[in-house]
Formats: C-alpha cells, sequence, structure tokens
C-alpha cells in the first residue's frame, strides 16, 4: 500500500480533488486529480476485520469477503473512499445499521499532505476523539482517505425480497422481527429479510407477505430527500405511486429532485461545519467548492 | 482559566435559583471525583433542570471564563466527570425524563440524566429496549453513554452507544443549543452527531439524546462452557465468529473471577475451570436453535470440559448475575480493585491474557479477568489492599504495563471506558502528533472557548494551553 507515495502526490499547497471510479460524483472539474492506493491488504476473518485501500473497488472487496462467507455493509459500486467519503448506506441500512459504523480505522491524507490516522484496529475501542465519524460523509473536504479497516459481517444463510399491495405499509413495518430493508412506492410495501431459511418464511407467512423481486429505485434523476421517519407515510401521500421509494423507519425517501421540499440547513450546525473545515483544511484546498452532502441531487447516487 | 468567585455563584443563583447551586463542602466532596480513582476539585456543583437552564449556567461560565464539567450519575472509570482546578459542576440528574416514545418507528427523546436500563424497563411493554448495556446499566446515565459512548455485554451484536444515538440537542460551549443528526440517524453534511458522541463532555453538553430502541428477541439461549486452558475457551470464541455467527453476547470470566462469584452466588459454577464462556444466541427460533447447536459443537471441538445451558429464564438470569456481580464478589477478598479496560485482537487474548497474569505475578496483585470476549475487550481486574504500603504504586505500575502490552499486540487504550484523566497520558502510545492534533482540531471546531470539561483525552500540546496538572490518584 504505497501511502507515502499517496501522501506526496496530494502534496502540502495547491487545489486538489480525488476520484476513485467517479461512481458518486468524481473529481471536481479543471482540479489536480489523485487517486486512492488499491487493494486488499489482510482479511481476518475471524476477527470480522479487513483493510484495504480507499480506491480498492466494493466489487472486488464484495467477492474476496465472499470467500470468507462475509460482506462489508458499503453500499454496491464505486469504490470503497468514495462509498464512504459520500456517507449513504444503501437500502440495507435498516438491518445493516449505518455504514459510518463500519468504519474502524482510517489513515488519510491531511490538508499539509501529512499521513494522520484515525480509529483504531479493533471492533470496540473509544481511545479519542472520532474523527473516523467526521471523515465518514465529509466528500474529501476534510482530508483524503488513503487505506482503511473496515468491519465485516457473515453473509446470511438466506436472504429473501418479500412485497405485499397495502395502504397501510406501517402494520407490515410492525410485523417483521428486524427487517434488512423495508420500503414503500405508495401501493406496496417491499420488505427484505434475512437468516435461517424457516425463520424468514414464518415471519414472511405472519406478516402476509409474498415472495417478489427487488423492487427498482425510481428513475433518475433522483434525489435522496430525508424527514423524520413518523412523517414519511404522509410526506409521500401526494406523490404518484411508484414514482417514490421511502425507507420506512429511516425517514429517507427517493424520488425526483424536485417532487419534494428541499430542507434548510440549521444555521447552528452549518458554523460549527464551517470551523471544522477551517480546522482541517485552512486554506481549502482539498475538493474545493464541494459542500458535504450538497452534492446529493446531482451525483446520482446509488442506493 | 479563571476560578470560581462569589460572583460566579451569584451569577449562577440568579439562573438557578439558590438551593440548587451549592457550595457545601459536601457538595463539593461529593462531586470531586467519578468512580475512577482519580480526585480534582469542584468550584461550585449546580443543577439545571432544562436545556434553557443549561445554557444559562453555560454563559456564566463563558462570561466568567471558568471551565465547567458535565455529570450524570459518576459511574464513570477514567476521571472524565472529575473536575479539575476548582471547575462549575454541571450535574445533569434532575433531567431525567423519557420524553417521548415513537414504538412504530422505534425510537425515543430523553433527557440525559435517564438511567440507562430505567429506559429499557420504559418501553418494555412495546417489546422495545435500549441495546447498549454497560455493567452499571441500573445507575449509568444515558448522557453518560453518550458522552463516553458506553458498550456492554450486548454491544458485540448491536454496536456501541454511537450505533443508537440518531440524534443530541447540545449546548455548545459558547452558548448555542444545536442540534446534531436527526430521526432518521443518515443525515447531509458532516457527521457531527458521531463526533460528538464520545466526546467526554469536552463539546458541549447533551440536554436531549433521541435514541433508537431495539425489538426484543423472541427467542434467546444461554450457554455456559468451561475450559481446562484460556487459550481453548479464547479459540473457541475465535472459531464460532469464523463460522459465520454473531452472538449476542460473548463473556468470558477466569478462574480466579469464577471462584470469586461462586463463592457469592452459588450458581453452581464450574470453579476448578481455567476459562468459563457465558454464550447467549438471541432471534427467531430456527436461526437461535441452529446457533445453540452449532455453538456447542464448536466448543466441544475445544476441548470444552462442561456444557450448561439454561434451562428457562431463571437459570438464564442466574448465569447472567454471575457475570455482572463479578466486581461485587471481588470484595469478599480484598478491600479495593481497580478495573482496567483495554481492547486487543480476539486472536491475541490468550497470549495477552499470559502477559497480563504475569505482570499482576511480578507486582504481587491478584488479578481476575472478566470480559467481553466476543470482541476483544478485555477487563483485568487488580484487587489489592491499598493500605499496604506501596501497593498503590504497584497497582499502577502494573496497570501502565497492562495498557502497554495490549497496545503492543495490536489492541487500543480502552474499549468502553474512555480515556479522561487516566489515559490521556499515554495516546501517544496509539497516535502521533499528526493524529492528535487532528483529534484537538475536532473538539476545537465544537468548543471555541476551550471550557467544556479542560484537560482531558488529549496529552499536551495538542490539548492548547489546557492545564496539564495531573490530580491525586491518577496513575499515568
Amino acid at each position: 500500500m504505497d501511502l507515502t507515495g499517496f501522501a506526496a502526490a496530494v502534496g502540502p499547497d495547491g487545489p486538489v480533488t480525488i476520484a476513485g471510479l467517479s461512481t458518486r460524483g468524481g473529481a471536481v472539474a479543471g482540479v489536480r486529480c489523485v487517486s486512492a492506493p488499491s487493494g486488499i491488504e489482510w482479511i481476518q476473518a475471524d476477527e470480522m476485520t479487513v483493510r484495504c485501500g480507499a480506491g480498492t473497488p466494493i466489487d472486488e472487496l464484495a467477492a474476496a469477503l465472499a470467500e470468507h462467507g462475509q460482506r462489508t455493509v458499503l453500499p454496491d459500486g464505486g469504490t470503497v473512499g468514495g462509498a464512504l467519503a459520500v456517507g449513504r448506506s444503501g437500502i440495507r441500512r435498516l438491518g445493516d445499521g449505518a455504514m459510518r459504523d463500519a468504519l474502524l480505522q482510517a489513515v488519510y491524507v491531511g490538508a499539509d499532505g501529512a499521513i494522520v490516522t484515525a480509529g483504531g484496529p479493533t471492533v470496540k475501542n473509544v481511545s479519542g476523539f472520532d474523527v473516523c465519524r467526521l471523515l465518514v460523509g465529509s466528500w474529501g473536504t476534510l482530508g483524503f482517505l488513503g487505506d482503511v479497516i473496515l468491519r465485516t459481517r457473515p453473509i446470511a444463510p438466506h436472504s429473501q425480497w418479500f412485497a405485499r399491495d397495502t395502504s397501510a405499509p406501517l402494520e407490515t413495518f410492525a410485523a417483521v422481527h428486524r427487517p434488512v430493508s423495508v420500503l414503500w412506492d405508495g401501493s406496496r410495501v417491499h420488505v427484505l429479510l434475512e437468516g435461517h431459511r424457516l425463520d424468514v418464511a414464518d415471519q414472511a407467512a405472519r406478516a402476509g407477505l409474498r415472495e417478489s423481486a427487488a423492487p427498482p429505485m425510481p428513475p433518475s434523476p433522483r434525489a435522496r430527500h430525508l424527514f423524520a421517519p413518523s412523517a414519511v407515510v404522509g410526506v409521500t401521500a401526494s406523490l404518484e405511486p411508484g414514482t417514490f421509494l421511502a425507507e420506512l423507519g429511516l425517514g429517507v425517501v427517493h424520488a425526483a429532485p424536485d417532487a419534494l421540499p428541499a430542507r434548510e440547513p440549521d444555521p447552528g450546525v452549518a458554523a460549527i461545519e464551517h470551523r471544522m473545515k477551517a480546522r482541517f483544511d485552512p486554506a481549502g484546498r482539498l475538493n474545493p467548492g464541494v459542500a458535504p452532502g450538497a452534492g446529493a441531487a446531482s451525483a446520482g447516487t446509488h442506493p | 482559566m479563571n476560578a470560581v468567585t462569589p460572583s460566579v455563584v451569584d451569577d449562577l443563583r440568579t439562573v438557578l435559583g439558590a438551593d440548587r447551586v451549592r457550595t457545601g463542602s459536601t457538595e463539593l466532596g461529593l462531586y470531586r471525583r467519578d468512580a475512577s480513582n482519580i480526585e480534582g476539585s469542584a468550584g461550585v456543583v449546580c443543577f439545571p433542570e432544562t436545556t434553557h437552564e443549561v445554557r444559562e449556567v453555560v454563559r456564566v461560565a463563558g462570561r466568567h471564563g471558568v471551565p465547567f464539567v458535565a455529570r450524570g450519575s459518576g459511574t464513570g472509570l477514567a476521571g472524565g466527570a472529575t473536575p479539575i482546578g476548582g471547575a462549575i459542576v454541571v450535574v445533569l440528574t434532575r433531567m431525567n425524563h423519557v420524553l417521548s416514545v415513537d414504538p412504530v418507528n422505534r425510537l425515543a427523546w430523553v433527557e440525559p440524566g435517564v438511567l440507562n436500563l430505567d429506559l429499557s424497563r420504559a418501553v418494555a411493554h412495546l417489546g422495545l429496549h435500549f441495546a447498549p448495556d454497560p455493567s452499571s446499566q441500573q445507575s449509568c446515565s444515558i448522557g453518560g453513554n453518550v458522552a463516553n459512548n458506553s458498550g456492554g455485554p450486548h454491544c458485540l451484536a448491536d454496536g456501541v452507544t454511537s450505533a443508537h444515538v440518531l440524534a443530541v440537542e447540545v449546548v455548545l460551549p459558547d452558548g448555542d443549543v444545536v442540534v446534531l443528526g436527526g430521526e432518521g440517524g443518515e443525515g447531509d453534511g458532516l457527521d457531527l452527531r458521531g463526533a460528538f458522541v464520545g466526546s467526554e463532555g469536552m463539546c458541549g453538553i447533551a440536554t436531549r439524546i433521541c435514541v433508537r430502541l431495539t425489538q426484543n428477541p423472541s427467542d434467546v439461549r444461554t450457554m455456559l462452557f468451561d475450559f481446562d486452558t484460556v487459550e481453548d475457551g479464547a479459540r473457541t470464541v475465535s472459531a464460532i465468529i469464523a463460522a459465520g455467527m454473531v452472538p449476542a453476547a460473548l463473556e468470558m470470566m477466569d478462574r480466579l473471577c469464577v471462584q470469586a462469584v461462586e463463592a457469592y452466588i452459588h450458581a453452581g459454577l464450574p470453579t476448578e475451570a481455567a476459562a468459563v464462556l457465558l454464550v447467549e444466541v438471541a432471534g427467531p427460533p430456527h436461526g437461535v436453535a441452529d446457533d445453540e447447536r452449532r455453538i456447542v459443537e464448536i466448543a466441544r471441538t475445544h476441548r470444552c470440559r462442561t456444557v450448561r445451558v439454561a434451562q428457562d429464564e431463571a437459570e438464564r438470569a442466574l448465569l447472567w448475575k454471575g457475570r455482572k456481580t463479578a466486581f461485587g464478589a471481588v470484595a469478599r477478598i480484598k478491600p479495593n480493585y481497580y478495573l482496567h479496560d483495554t481492547v486487543v485482537p480476539r486472536r491475541a487474548l490468550p497470549a495477552v491474557l499470559e502477559q497480563v497474569y504475569e505482570i499482576a505475578d511480578r507486582h504481587g496483585i491478584l488479578v481476575m479477568n472478566v470480559f467481553h470476549a466476543g470482541d476483544g475487550n478485555l477487563h483485568p481486574l487488580l484487587v489489592f489492599d491499598k493500605r499496604e504500603p506501596g501497593m498503590m504504586e504497584k497497582v499502577h505500575a502494573a496497570g501502565d504495563e497492562i495498557v502497554r502490552v495490549s497496545v503492543a499486540a495490536g489492541g487500543v487504550l480502552s474499549g468502553e471506558h474512555g480515556i479522561g484523566l487516566e489515559k490521556r497520558d499515554l495516546m501517544p502510545l496509539m497516535f502521533g502528533p499528526a493524529d492528535l492534533a487532528a483529534q484537538a482540531a475536532l473538539r476545537s471546531a465544537f468548543d471555541t472557548t476551550g471550557l467544556a470539561n479542560p484537560t482531558k483525552v488529549l496529552p499536551s500540546p495538542a490539548g492548547c494551553g489546557d492545564s496539564h496538572h495531573l490530580p491525586e490518584g491518577a496513575w499515568i
């Protein structure tokens, strides 16, 4: 893993951007571009951890882990670093937990070109401030990820999508035990259940679900709209069924960018974010012009 | 930083009234430490009851340039809530209301003084619980859990506190009030919520917390295995994980600990075994039955001596009682104990435990181990009588060595107790100057005043001008 070379490429001054496979937006136009190291350093199946370069394609990582019966909770497509920098879990977040919780250690290059380590290699760690959480979802504005240690999970013995036509999706949501995903498209609720084959079948039968394929995402362009979970069924009531997909329990609605009102950022929170950027990257050289989260609608992120 | 003066006390009394701002020797004595051995000094103790009052207290502190320390139940073990240099102690135990519960989306808003177990009890009728379960869960507060990103036996499968905190209302050290995160749990923008959780009171004071609630499992199976060697027990743990199972809990006790516990609770524990492993699997019935069968098989492959599966809830409670009362049991052996907290890779557990025994032996101290084997979270418990001359020096020296061998084995300084004052000066074992500077930057973006619980976590010079006098009882 050539972290030293990566740090030298980032350097100590001048605007610089980073790109992996450009799945989630890619490089800032007109700015010198670097790439993170790629490749799997090790897989420790009995520790449920993996160390790899941030430039490693997620598909490559997934294939290597599958040989050990394990997986990460990163969403499909693009690179490990890209997924972490954008910080958006896939539609399995209800069951998997948020992607940010999978990042145990990050070695990144800071705005001064120095190599910095955040977090630690073990699955449990509260040593010092949690810079890892800050990096996930920072869109490369605080530092460029070089290599990471991720927590892995076992691949469930059985995994099956189910569906039910209903106008009361929350009844289904309440009826299933620790589902991996519950999605609502306005007329149909889609449920992903995993575990022992017989438990999955029992649960599906109890909730009146029938086997189905995974639901399609709404067509591009689409955005990820955020609400309080309790508001989701209400705010999507005005939308045409099938034009959106809502993640129940999580308040996420995937729909056309202008389909739902955008939320105004809180000025107090924005002030902390501003100070954070000023301290981590005083010259504003890392991914100039990018505001974490704001690139959402245009980047066309995959679930 | 300034000291508490009569005018500070007057200003606080204007905000809270006289009876909730205390300067008597009893209160100042009571609040000069947490559950660690480290003593500081409190300048004044105050008891706000609302976010507004917390904000006004913080503003008084800012106006006078006096440091403040937020505190819940004071069960912390790293000195995180120990006030240094006569700080204002902000006690949040009166903010102890469960504000709202959304049983459909499985979340609740609570005040920071709500006790961990009280929340689970309050939502039990809904078939829900709050997953982080520190051993102190009967007395520790959720605000304290947030400050320390607390763990517990069941965090192996369900994750530590950070994974269960969706949003936090925070009074920032400059007196602003912000909500970090949101009920949905994954917003746009920086994850300031994630940065705040575990910041040990140095980024502001949490005044309302939105937590995720977890569905209770329909089936639970609790098993007890015992082994002739610690190594066989540890290998069983690794083999269970490598086989693709993540039990709800995987806890281990060594011989001395089992003997102490058995003498205390008479649960029929195997006192002649070198290690006892408590395994719990939870979930829907078929998966649980399958896991039980496979785990028993793995334990047998690793030469387990006996298998005991709890036959009913009473037996399950008894087995867990053994684990959770270990610290109480210790009092029968020696009057004092010092509980450590480090994490090592699971595969390093046998070797590190050997080193822990060797270190304790060399210093002439008894050590017993009771720990979260599933995530490699060691809790060596040094048992001693502090009246013996020179004993505290030995205890501190042994503790220092235990932390060092853990980190050298690829581990970390703390798994769930935090850094506080206890391990502040050991941070360079894990982090270089650039790493510590990044952590200091994180902190200062939240706390522009430097008044929120100063002198903790970050060793000088990363703490930027904090006073670094180490108080009585610190062993680092």
